[in-house]
């Protein structure tokens, strides 16, 4: 038998939740989507390892992007917003020290980046770029600012809801996960090739973040609550999967 | 059988990490952050590694162009087949095994210098053979793909390894090997569709 730890291997991703490879309603899956099966085996010290974020990698101001990009005494444009969760595995332990990395559009809609044509203009006050390490309950917050909506090539008239776009790294090269967080009650998610991309409405829910009155700041921000679960291990050596390849 | 898996908390679903991933992960590139501070830039901190290796790919679609918007993160054990040790106090490790490309615009090509890991283990006593751990995301790829780099003038190991062994029935273990270009140069092309397509895992 493959020897089990224990902390146990992880648990296969769910690739009924996940989306699929291949989803040809979001044209750029048909020519980047494996063709052939995904091969299986128990994950290894390789899958299990990771590297190690310390906060003192991460900047006083990386976590605020209403200030991290603006020039002194000015802010972006657009309401803003404090976004928060949790980080938790899948047996719903708080996941300390993830190192989660940020970006947006701003609110026109209008990214940052060399490749972005959007006729909406760049604010010069928002670079849309943020991180932080979860504390040691596994908890995080941003300040920023509503991204907005935008148009994109896919179909004849396709829009992004907005979004932020989220990078998270556990403890494990296998928990490694980029995920979009959506706002509650946005009419363009329904719509979205992206997000139906997921199949189970329920998986979808679990990407769109509620506002959160409990962390209003009071004439300054609202607040949004997006909790995240990276994949966990199984937890007695009994439930592992033990037979190899 | 024991009740927990309703216990069990699904995992939060992936999204493309899109076209415009170096804002969040390369911002430098961008022009967003003066610093240098993009994280995974090296391989190794501190000092120089002894005996460097340089490896290069490209990543191909189904129609043969190269992925110019892709990101790819690296993870590896260093030359004596150990994984960077957790450090107490935030401490950086000397080496973290770790670090990230984003593709070149034009070409599509990343670039890595590292040095060729030691064996690790398999769990029962087992040795793998050298290999790096590689993650892929990109525009179009809705869940990033892992797969792994094994080293073409590593015979003996890659003989013994369990999961190239597993795939040799199959005629793909080869597409997960590194072709050496040169004294310490290697070069690794992955192929997201076609009769050589890359093997991808589910770990």
């Amino acid at each position: 038998m493959i020897g089990a730890d224990a902390n146990g291997r992880f648990r296969p991703r769910d690739r009924n939740w996940q989306p699929k490879a291949l989803t040809p309603t979001y044209k750029s899956s048909r020519l980047r989507s494996p063709t052939q099966p995904l091969i299986a085996f128990p994950s290894s010290p390789s899958e299990e390892t990771g590297p190690i974020f310390g906060h003192d990698r991460i900047g006083p101001l990386d976590h605020d992007l209403i200030r991290n990009f603006a020039r002194p005494g000015e802010s972006p444009i657009g309401p803003r917003l404090i976004v928060h969760g949790q980080v938790r595995d899948q047996s719903g332990h708080p996941v300390s020290g993830a190192l989660i990395e940020v970006w947006q559009a701003n609110s026109g809609g209008r990214y940052r980046h060399r490749n972005e044509s959007y006729l909406a203009p760049l604010d010069p006050n928002f670079g849309g770029c943020g991180r932080t390490v979860t504390d040691d309950k596994g908890r995080y917050e941003f300040a920023t600012i509503q991204p907005g909506p935008y148009p994109w090539p896919n179909g004849p008239n396709d829009w992004r809801p907005a979004h932020i776009h989220f990078s998270l790294f556990g403890h494990s090269f296998a928990q490694r996960l980029i995920t979009q967080m959506y706002f509650e009650g946005d009419p363009h998610i329904a719509l979205c090739p992206i997000v139906g991309a997921i199949e189970d409405p329920a998986a979808v829910a679990a990407l769109v973040a509620p506002l959160d009155m409990s962390r209003t700041l009071p004439m300054d921000s609202r607040a949004y609550r997006f909790d995240i679960v990276l994949r966990g291990r199984f937890q007695t050596p009994f439930e592992n999967r033990g037979d190899g390849l | 059988m024991t009740g927990r898996q309703e216990d069990v908390l699904r995992e939060s679903p992936s999204q493309t990490a899109g076209p415009y991933l170096h804002i969040g992960c390369t911002p430098s590139l961008e022009g967003i952050r003066s610093d240098g501070g993009d994280l995974g830039r090296e391989m190794w901190t501190g000092a120089a590694p002894r005996d460097p290796i340089e490896i290069h790919g490209v990543i191909y679609d189904g129609v043969g162009d190269p992925l110019r918007d892709a990101m790819v993160e690296f993870w590896q054990a260093d030359a004596a087949g150990a994984f960077a040790a957790p450090v107490a106090g935030g401490d950086e490790p000397s080496c973290n095994g770790w670090a990230r490309r984003v593709t070149d615009p034009k070409t599509g090509l990343w670039q890595l210098t590292t040095v060729k890991p030691g064996r690790v283990s398999w769990g029962d006593g087992q040795l793998q053979a050298p290999h790096i751990s590689v993650w892929i995301v990109a525009r179009g790829i809705n869940v990033g793909l892992n797969t792994r780099l094994y080293f073409e003038d590593e015979p003996g190991p890659n003989a013994l390894d369990p999961v190239l062994s597993s795939l040799r029935p199959l005629r793909r273990d080869e597409t997960l090997l590194a072709r050496s270009t040169g004294t310490a140069r290697y070069h690794f092309d992955i192929r997201l569709q076609g009769p050589d397509e890359t093997v991808f895992f589910d770990i």
